[in-house]
């Protein structure tokens, strides 16, 4: 995790140098400019001493207790964190402001910004928490150095859900509206804001409430004052006279394509879809299902969603993914080379045996064989390899999807069935067992 | 010891030189029997050489496979329950020889076993588990590690899905050949990814999926494809196949048969670009008009077309006379609407056609069969069953112009016997067909057995003024004769059995109603006749068990046997257990047959499949005793029918038209 992020800070600086030149074609000021190169300039040396600072701990840290080693391993963490969301932050506003256009920036800011999602998905306190079991995960299950594995999968699994994000946001705003910039009144609520789960709040008590009608309700409980029809009347009505402004929201966070300043700026439509937006844009996801422990939402209703529906994929792929829908499952084989249909358990269980010993097996190679395939791909730029390059990078998918879908995967998964469940098949076990030597012992008691 | 081998010619030739021999004795399997018979090493030269095998029973599994290393071909029809066990062994002893296996009439066998199959006989090809109702996808998963699995059968596999056949897709890539009717389970998705995986498919058959329009864009993308059965298709609709513009280019062969809702206006979208389609199959689908023939009018290498069942007009068949292409085949077996007219425009364009169906093509006459007989010279095969127009004359005309037919059907027709003295002209002739032919005699008879000596089917059902002395000529005339029906023909008698027995060839002999014919008779053919296969003796009322002793005796080929209304008892069906392949038994309204003695001749005979019995016998055998029965592969068929008097010919004939009226 630490070699991660020094890893990570040259390229920062490349953005920057980026950021820099293209900002030079352009004629800002020059002097506001230089001050806030200077200030990262500055950081990217802190950041340099700290990671110098860890390098030469590493050595000191063999002989303690653990707990000691991990307090001071976040400590340092929490540093690197504020640093680097300082950097980011201040390279951010080096860029223009949405009026102008700067093709050549933009898109590198774009980049940096998911970056900064993606190494540290909340910037604040409970950021190490947010690590944690992910990084336990990833150090049960894979042979490789931790921290390359979780920032590749990190990194892969932040982007496609931004994207898959985005597209749902898309829907949110109504279809085919263009609104001509200027002709509508931009608001940014600030995150503070945004997270809260009230918004409107009692002036005498201080009850919060998600609806304004829901605290006029509440407010009647204070006095008959409260009670009139005036002061139960929604209180913009009286205006619905004169053309009100078309309102229109932006993202608070700097490099969204739904922040104000971005180059293809989409604004969003209501609070809601703010609210909605940034949770899952730009939040950590808290909310796991239940039922597969693997899902995880920053928005509730999603999450409501999802469970559901959960357990309900009972499309397997040979590659461990469950599909809802037969098509979908169907369409997935035939793009990718080596991936078959899983026949589900409950069948593969009735002539189970040393069969599916055998096979147990043959998938677990292929799955391996599969991986390596896709790694192959990674470079190829098509959103749906991408999209499914996230499989691919994983190590080993058992630790990255569900058991279940691994034990089906697996065709039946040798462990469960050591012995057929027929009597007369014992003789032809041991044909088929020395018939073909490539499975292993150990199979076999 | 030395001394002998010199003596022994067959030392001095090489191994390859013996096998060329085995391979030309090998029609005979009684030959190749005795051969290995002659010596210890004619023995292992023979176990070396045999490449097929066709056990009876899976319990002869071990024997036969240790004799017979070099299997490659395995064909297990005749057993009718192979466990996972008994494959196993296969899969372990033919490991890389086999290349070909057949579970079409098997039951049993699981998953397992056919995972080990597929496993360990990396060599495999051909897969063929027509029949298999039981098994899953789960079975599929296993065929699909047959990596080198070229042809692959699952007709009626009622219980699979798309997910067996797209694990068949994705693991069996080579696959070239797959024939997937009646796999009701198997829907768009499937057959998609199939044509999307298997590149190299050749041959499709999906007749009686429940398949749309959306797999067959990918199956028209297939390179190789030639031949594509579509045959009770229903989802397949004109209204969307325009989206196939360019069709299927390689594609020789195109079955839309029972396909109600393709017409004129989707044809031409599945067939455009397929120019060098040779043969089409539209039967029991729409009407063929004229809009619909002119589809094919440029396909000028089309030589086959099958038409059964359909409306035609006159129209239509006008202008399929007016097609580029030059018809070997054309069926029109049972359309309604053909006319001398347009018959008469069709067969004088086509001229070269080599086989003609017009079964049942009510309306035509003699006129037809001028103008069939004038233009199409050639043919070998022509099917005129029950054209009742047709007169008698106009049969001569068939024997005087077709002298290169093989095949000729003349069932329930006019024909006389001088008709016959004309058609026993065509010396190529090996299949007559000549059932419910009121009119012949033996004269006529007499005349085929001159004149036809490569006949090897004879149907004479209910041709009843024929006796004794025909069947004398035919048999004396036609040694090869494999199949003859002499059913309901009263007036034969042994003599005809006894001269039938001079055929060694003979695999079916098919007497029902034969009241004359006598043990004795049947002992003849089955001492003369050591092929024979099936013999149906119902209503043989002299036929005792004296009949059954010499036929248990010499007839170790026979498989299936009607014994119904004959006087066979208990005895003479035990005595059957010494036949080995016996597997299809029907002894209805056996007086002389005891519960006690049947369920002994059941236990007894222990590769029986399928026996019909009385009704009454399921009350009266123990329960057990057919649960046993059935659990070792037997199906039983319980009858309940009641007896039916004895009709003449003519006057079951008017009964017959009675119902069709």
């Amino acid at each position: 995790m630490l070699s991660d992020n020094r890893i990570k800070a040259p390229v920062q600086d490349g953005v920057v140098n980026q950021l820099v030149q293209a900002s030079k074609v352009q004629d800002w000021d020059p002097s506001a400019m230089l001050d806030n190169l200077s200030f990262l300039e500055q950081k990217i040396h802190q950041l340099q001493d700290l990671v110098h600072l860890i390098i030469g701990r590493k050595g000191q840290v063999l002989g303690r207790p653990d707990e000691l080693v991990v307090q001071q391993q976040q400590l340092v963490t929490a540093d690197l964190t504020s640093i680097i969301v300082q950097l980011i932050s201040t390279a951010g506003s080096l860029l223009p402001s949405g009026k102008h256009t700067l093709p050549a920036a933009t898109p590198s800011l774009e980049q940096s910004g998911q970056f900064g999602g993606v190494v540290f998905p909340s910037a604040q306190g409970p950021l190490n928490d947010g690590f944690q079991p992910q990084n336990a995960g990833g150090s049960k299950v894979s042979g490789l150095p931790n921290s390359v594995d979780i920032s590749r999968k990190n990194g892969n699994e932040q982007n496609h859900i931004i994207e898959e994000h985005e597209l749902k946001d898309e829907e949110d705003v109504e279809e085919g509206e263009s609104l001509i910039p200027g002709t509508y009144e931009i608001l940014q609520l600030e995150k503070e804001e945004i997270l809260a789960p009230h918004t409107h709040f009692c002036t005498i008590c201080g009850k919060g409430f998600k609806r304004d009608a829901n605290l006029r309700m509440h407010m009647r409980g204070h006095g008959d004052e409260y009670k009139t029809p005036g002061a139960l009347a929604k209180p913009n009505k009286e205006s619905g006279s004169e053309p009100t402004i078309i309102k229109r929201y932006s993202c608070p966070y700097t490099g969204c394509k739904r922040n104000k300043d971005h180059k293809k700026f989409q604004p969003l439509k209501t609070i809601l879809c703010v609210k909605n937006h940034y949770k899952r844009t730009h939040c950590d996801k808290s909310y796991i299902c239940s039922r597969c422990n693997t899902k995880k939402f920053s928005v509730i209703a999603d999450l409501k969603t999802h469970e559901k529906h959960c357990g309900k994929d009972k499309w397997l792929c040979s590659c461990g993914t469950t599909f809802s829908r037969k098509d979908k499952l169907f369409g997935h084989i035939a793009l990718f080379q080596g991936h078959t249909p899983a026949i589900p358990l409950e069948e593969a269980k009735a002539p189970a045996g040393p069969s599916d010993q055998g096979d147990g097996n043959q998938s677990t190679n292929k799955v391996g064989s599969m991986n390596f395939n896709f790694s192959s791909n990674v470079s190829s730029e098509s959103e749906v390899q991408s999209s499914t390059d996230i499989k691919g990078s994983i190590d080993d998918p058992a630790g990255y999807f569900s058991p279940l879908s691994f034990d089906t995967c697996n065709f039946g998964g040798f462990h469960e069935f050591p012995r057929p469940p027929f009597d007369d098949s014992e003789s032809s076990l041991a044909f088929l067992l020395s018939g073909s030597c490539n499975y292993p012992q150990k199979s076999e008691d | 010891m030395k001394k002998q081998k010199q003596d022994n010619p067959f030392n001095l030739l090489p191994e390859e030189i013996i096998f060329i021999i085995l391979d030309l004795l090998n029609r005979n399997s009684l030959a190749i029997k005795s051969f290995s018979l002659v010596c210890k090493s004619f023995y292992a030269v023979e176990s070396k050489h045999r490449c097929s095998l066709k056990p009876l029973r899976q319990e002869r599994f071990p024997a036969l496979l240790s004799r017979y290393p070099n299997i490659t071909h395995l064909d297990l029809t005749l057993c009718s329950r192979v466990s996972d066990a008994s494959l196993s062994l296969v899969s372990h002893s033919c490991a890389s020889s086999l290349r070909s296996i057949d579970f079409s009439r098997t039951r049993l066998f699981s998953t397992y076993g056919l995972l080990g199959l597929a496993l360990n006989c990396k060599n495999i090809v051909e897969i063929d588990l027509s029949n298999a109702t039981e098994l899953k996808d789960s079975a599929m998963a296993a065929v699909a590690e047959a990596k080198n699995l070229e042809k692959l059968s699952l007709a009626r596999c009622k219980s699979i899905t798309d997910m067996g056949v797209g694990c068949v897709a994705v693991g069996c890539r080579k696959l070239r050949f797959i024939c997937l009717k009646w796999c009701f389970g198997v829907g768009d998705l499937g057959i998609g990814l199939l044509a999307v995986k298997c590149k190299h498919l050749c041959f499709l058959n999906l007749s009686y999926l429940p398949i749309t329009n959306k797999c067959l864009s990918s199956i028209s993308k297939l390179q190789h494809l030639e031949e594509l059965v579509l045959e009770g298709c229903f989802g397949i609709e004109d209204d969307s196949l325009a989206v196939l513009k360019h069709g299927c280019n390689s594609l020789k062969s195109l079955d839309v048969s029972t396909c109600q809702n393709i017409s004129h206006n989707g044809l031409p979208s599945l067939i455009n670009g397929a120019l060098g389609l040779r043969q089409l199959t539209l039967a029991h689908g729409s009407p063929v008009t004229s809009s619909l023939a002119d589809c094919l009018r440029k396909h000028s290498m089309l030589q086959s077309v099958k038409l059964d069942g359909c409306l035609v007009t006159d129209d239509g068949l006008k202008t399929i006379g007016n097609w580029c292409a030059s018809l070997r085949e054309l069926s029109l077996s049972k359309c309604s609407g053909v006319t001398d007219e347009g018959l008469s425009s069709v067969v004088t364009k086509h001229r070269d056609l080599r086989k003609l169906d017009i079964t049942c093509c009510r309306k035509i006459t003699d006129a037809s069969i001028a103008s069939i007989t004038n233009s199409c010279k050639s043919l070998t095969s022509l099917r005129v069953e029950s054209c009742t127009l047709v007169t008698r004359e106009a049969f001569v005309l068939i024997g005087q112009r077709c002298h290169l037919l093989e095949e000729l059907d003349l069932t329930d027709n006019e024909v006389d016997d001088k008709g016959l003295n004309y058609i026993s002209r065509c010396s190529e002739l090996s299949s007559l067909k000549l059932g419910i032919c009121l009119n012949i005699t033996d004269e006529g008879l007499i005349h085929i057995g001159k004149g036809c000596s490569k006949l090897v089917e004879l149907d004479l059902y209910r041709s009843e003024e024929i006796t004794d002395s025909a069947i004398l000529a035919i048999a004396q005339g036609c040694p090869g004769l494999e199949m003859i029906n002499i059913a309901y023909c009263k007036y034969i008698t042994d003599r005809s059995l006894l001269s039938l027995s001079k055929c060694p060839q003979l695999k079916m002999l098919e007497s029902r109603g034969c009241s004359l014919i006598t043990s004795l008779g049947l002992k003849a053919v089955a001492v003369g006749c050591k092929e024979l296969t099936k013999l149906d003796i119902k209503k043989c009322h002299n036929i005792d068990d004296a009949g059954m002793l010499p036929l248990a005796r010499f007839s170790q080929n026979l498989r299936q046997i009607n014994l119904s209304h004959s006087s066979v008892t208990d005895i003479g069906l035990l005595s059957l257990a010494s036949i080995s392949c016996l597997q299809n038994m029907t002894i209805l309204h056996l007086k002389g047959l005891t519960p006690a003695g049947l369920a002994a001749v059941l236990l007894a005979c222990g590769g029986l499949t399928k026996v019909k019995l009385q009704a009454t016998f399921r009350w009266l055998l123990p329960l057990r005793l057919v649960q046993y029965l059935e659990s070792r592969g037997c199906m039983f068929q319980w009858k309940d029918k009641v007896l039916q008097e004895k009709l003449d010919p003519k006057s079951w004939k008017l009964q017959l038209e009675d119902l069709m009226a």
